[in-house]
């Protein structure tokens, strides 16, 4: 066991854990913020997607030790003050989930989308999300979610 | 009057709040206290007889709870797991059900059948004392192609099915379809291979289970699309507990599409283990073992043929169909092949005479089940790729071919020769609609422009129908069900006025809470956000039979309204005590309640308080504002639409991009335009899937499932789809109070074929799905 520290939403969190846990674990198991998903096993659906450091990160693909004394963001502090982030408005705005299994590694994959491209193509929002696989929507509103979000965003 | 949020309005979905924030309640995300974690060892043969199995060093291990193997399960008198719906051979003896127990006895049958079950205080210890366990396999030659297992000298899987033969299966009249062919002016033949696919709901399969020794209630929590159909098998065949003491609980579901109908090894065993253990135990399955053991669907072999007469008018159909049932036979695979599919093959068109022939055999796969269309996908495809080779033969346009074959918009109720009898559909008119939606005229524009810049260029359709709305329980019952289709609601007023209704349909994806609220909204004037839908839950709905084959709305929605009748009913009654006039004065609209040619009134929120605190109430009527009705449906419903796509074709390098896509779907009186919508784009979505990316490809030698992850088994991602044209037509359904009809499989139903049609219509070869780019570069430039 090796204790691990970083920030979390804002707040300050510190365990005790086997050094081969994954980030993913770290946040579900020992933080219970059961927001983030896991979708597979080979790092390839994207349903686990958070923010570390600003930048979208698959927390399956990465030990919680390497993010130690990180900035980690989940889909649980995405709404400020009780406020919805333009992003999560819009795929509720424009029926950009179903099921919803994977729309939270969605959200924060596109709100980092957004913020390395303010105004994006229909062709680079369907390249960036390439990472994230929704077996429900047909990606059809997801995409006019992000566009939406993204001109909501002031891009 | 009109109801804001009511029914056809695109309301936003209550649901989706919990969801955009992190805060959904999927089954991995539920943990008891003392809970213990569950792993399967798997077997890594295809085929193999097990001889002995050590689990002695396993059970030493640390961490370890125990260990059991299929003997412990049949020794504490677990059944198997069973099909549940019987066919009947063309020779008049049953479809052949071998064994299938949760955990292998004596042989394994493809590679991830269930071994042990390990029990230890965490994942880690239990998946490395698994590690330890020793087991004796003898290999054995496995098969895993349908054709090669039902052939003479193949592998025998199960003592019970002889060759392999799970049934030998016809529909419709051979006599009178070999007289229409001999009449024939030009026949058309076509043989085609309906890939095999692995449904892929982006949440894996889990399950919990709770024993409390206390009250000897079990409680299963786990990822189902119809709880109450589990507990059943649960109790009836497998003798868990009896159902009274048995508990299932599906939460938030992420997605199933077909794969969590059924009834799996994993959540049995994990609910059995959990009482051996007496502690929560949970099993969550990763996504190689979603590859492995949730049902696939398709995999189908056919050969079709098609008379015309010199005219271009149809005369015959004749269908013969190798199916592929995998390993065992999943919960309702045996109704996929037959009357799911063979029912559906008189597609839109006025066909004199159809005979259909289905050999289902046994191979050393994973279970074909259900998935996203089951069946109709399968007879889509067959008839709408064989109306455009037809037309290619007979040098018609695919679409003039289509629309002089019509069953004409007069002709309702029609009667197929496969049984089914068509209550009302408007064929020409999707159809025309679609091909405005795509310029379709403009097509050899724009494949001259196309080929300027050396690309192919392609346009099919296909216009499907389907059976949905499952499904009149005597009809079901007389073709073998074991079970009835009818669905269960009750409204349930709370004395402020909120409502709860429950329904024995199950959300996964498809926006329930907000459907069906927008019906009571709609029809007894309830603020929407004063609607709390509640399903998935054996112990606080009425028995339901679930969600599947699109019949939420038709069957589900029409429960709703038959408990909504009651509730206004008895409402009548008390307002015509409270405004002392007779009850057949009051009208209702919207849930105000008022005395004909008067301005008495009052509204359904006063009555449902009147009716809690009766200070003031008729005498004869109970208190309360609560009730409950079951629907059973008169008959199937029909959606059906015409789906074109367009596509251009790189010769250089085989890549389909697909450039437009139009649908019109006939899907009658809709509630929620977005939800229906978003249905469609999903449905189409997964055909794309099919027709261009997915198949899961086994390793015919070894047996081994050779796309077993996202690596391997290509998913439809963002930028391989386009966006979608998307319209209705609407005739009503007749047969339902709400005139609807389903939309849930359209689009995956008519998307594969729609799309090979446009791709062969490019190449100007046939081809299978998926259309690979290797697959069509070689298709172009072989000769
Ligand atoms: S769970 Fe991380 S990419 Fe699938
Ligand atoms: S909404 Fe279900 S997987 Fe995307």
């Amino acid at each position: 066991m090796t204790t691990v520290s970083m920030t979390v939403n804002g707040k300050k969190v510190s365990a005790d854990v086997a050094p081969n846990t994954l980030l993913v674990q770290f946040i579900r198991e020992n933080l219970r913020l059961t927001g983030t998903h896991v979708g597979c096993d080979t790092s390839q659906c994207g349903a686990c997607t958070v923010h570390v450091n600003g930048d979208s990160v698959k927390s399956c693909t990465m030990l919680a030790l390497q993010a130690e004394g990180a900035e980690v963001k989940t889909i649980e502090g995405l709404a400020a003050n009780g406020e919805l982030h333009p992003m999560q408005a819009a795929f509720k705005e424009n029926h950009g989930l179903q099921c919803g299994f994977c729309t939270p590694g969605m959200i924060m994959s596109a709100v980092d989308l957004v913020k390395r491209n303010p105004n994006p193509s229909e062709e680079t929002i369907r390249t960036e999300l390439e990472g994230n696989i929704c077996r429900c929507t047909g990606y059809h509103n997801i995409v006019k979610s992000v566009k939406s979000a993204a001109e909501n965003m002031g891009g | 009057m009109s109801v804001e949020n009511g029914i056809g309005a695109p309301v936003r979905r209550k649901e989706d709040q919990r969801f955009i924030t992190g805060n959904g309640h999927y089954l991995d995300d539920m943990n008891k206290v003392g809970q213990a974690y569950g792993y399967f060892l798997r077997s890594p043969h295809a085929f193999a007889k097990i001889k002995g199995i050590d689990l002695n060093a396993a059970k030493a291990a640390p961490g370890v709870v125990d260990i059991f193997t299929g003997q412990d399960m049949v020794a504490d008198g677990i059944g198997g797991l069973i099909c549940g719906w019987g066919i009947t051979s063309k020779d008049g003896t049953p479809h052949k059900a071998p064994p299938h127990n949760s955990l292998a006895v004596d042989a394994v049958r493809h590679v991830g059948d269930q071994v042990a079950f390990v029990v230890a205080e965490t994942l880690q210890q239990a998946k490395d004392a698994a590690e330890l366990i020793e087991v004796d396999y003898e290999p054995l030659t496995p098969v895993t192609n349908i054709a090669k297992a039902l052939a003479p000298g193949a592998p025998q899987i199960h003592e019970e099915a002889p060759g392999n033969l799970c049934f030998d299966w016809e529909l419709g009249d051979k006599a009178a379809t070999d007289t229409a062919f001999a009449k024939a002016a030009h026949v058309t033949k076509l043989d085609l291979v309906n890939n095999r696919l692995s449904p892929n709901p982006m949440e894996p399969r889990a399950a919990l289970g709770d024993y409390d020794a206390g009250t000897g209630e079990l409680t299963l929590y786990t990822t189902s699309q119809n709880p109450h159909v589990a507990r059943l098998i649960m109790s009836a065949f497998l003798a868990i507990a009896p159902e009274n003491k048995l508990r299932v609980v599906a939460p938030d579901v992420g997605g199933g599409f077909g794969s969590k109908i059924f009834v799996y090894a994993e959540e049995t065993t994990t609910i059995w283990a959990a009482k051996k253990v007496n502690r929560p135990v949970k099993w969550t399955s990763d996504r190689s073992e979603a590859f492995l053991t949730d049902a696939h669907g398709r995999d189908h072999v056919t050969h079709a043929e098609l008379a015309t007469d010199a005219d271009g008018k149809i005369l015959g159909f004749k269908v013969s169909t190798k199916a592929n049932m995998g390993a065992y036979l999943s919960t309702f695979a045996s109704a996929v092949p037959t009357y799911l599919y063979g029912t559906l093959l008189s597609g839109q068109y006025k066909i004199p005479s159809i005979y259909c022939e289905v050999q289902a055999g046994f191979t050393n796969t994973t279970a074909v089940d259900a998935y996203r269309g089951a069946g109709r996908p399968e007879a889509t495809y067959v008839v709408e790729r064989i109306m455009d080779t037809a037309a290619r033969d007979l040098n018609m346009d695919p679409t003039e071919f289509r629309l002089k074959n019509f069953i004409p918009s007069d002709a309702y109720p029609y009667e197929t020769p496969v049984i089914m009898t068509y209550d009302a559909g408007d064929y020409a008119t999707a159809m025309n609609m679609a091909k405005d939606m795509i310029d379709y005229s403009g097509f050899t524009a724009r494949k001259a422009k196309s080929e300027a810049n050396g690309k192919l260029r392609g346009i099919g359709s296909a216009a499907y129908i389907e059976a949905c709305g499952i499904a009149p329980s005597a009809a079901v019952g007389s073709l073998g069900a074991g079970v009835g289709l009818w669905e269960s609601a009750e409204v349930r007023f709370n004395p402020t006025g909120s409502v709860t209704v429950f329904t024995g349909s199950h959300s996964h994806g498809q926006g329930h809470e907000t459907t069906f609220a927008q019906i009571i909204s709609d029809k007894l004037g309830v603020d929407i956000n004063s609607v709390e839908v509640v399903h998935g839950d054996t112990d606080k709905v009425p028995f339901g039979m679930g969600t599947y084959g699109s019949r939420s709305l038709a069957v589900g929605g029409s429960a709703i309204v038959k408990a909504v009748d009651k509730i206004v009913e008895k409402s009548k009654k008390i307002a015509a005590h409270l405004m002392e006039a007779s009850v057949e004065d009051i009208e209702h609209e919207h849930g105000v309640f008022s005395v004909a040619g008067t301005d008495k009134k009052l509204t359904m929120g006063e009555i449902a308080f009147a009716a809690y605190v009766p200070h003031n109430y008729p005498a004869d009527l109970e208190p309360g504002m609560a009730e409950n009705a079951f629907y059973d449906p008169l008959n199937f419903t029909f959606p059906a639409g015409t789906h074109i796509a367009e596509v251009e074709i790189d010769p250089a390098t085989g890549v389909v991009e697909i450039v437009d896509w139009a649908a019109a779907d006939d899907f009658g009186n809709i509630i929620n335009p977005m939800i229906v919508e978003g249905q469609v784009h999903g449905g189409v979505a997964q055909g794309i899937g099919q027709a261009l990316l997915e198949g899961v490809q086994y390793d015919e030698e070894s047996g081994q499932l050779l796309t077993g992850s996202y690596m391997d088994y290509c998913m439809p991602r963002a930028d391989n789809l386009p966006s979608f044209r998307i319209a209705t037509t609407n005739t009503p359904c007749p047969s339902n109070p709400l005139g609807v009809k389903g939309c849930g499989e359209a689009g995956a139903i008519a998307a594969p074929a729609a799309l090979m049609n446009a791709i062969v219509n490019a190449i100007g070869r046939d081809i299978d799905m998926p259309a690979t780019p290797e697959k069509v570069w070689r298709a172009i430039n072989t000769h």
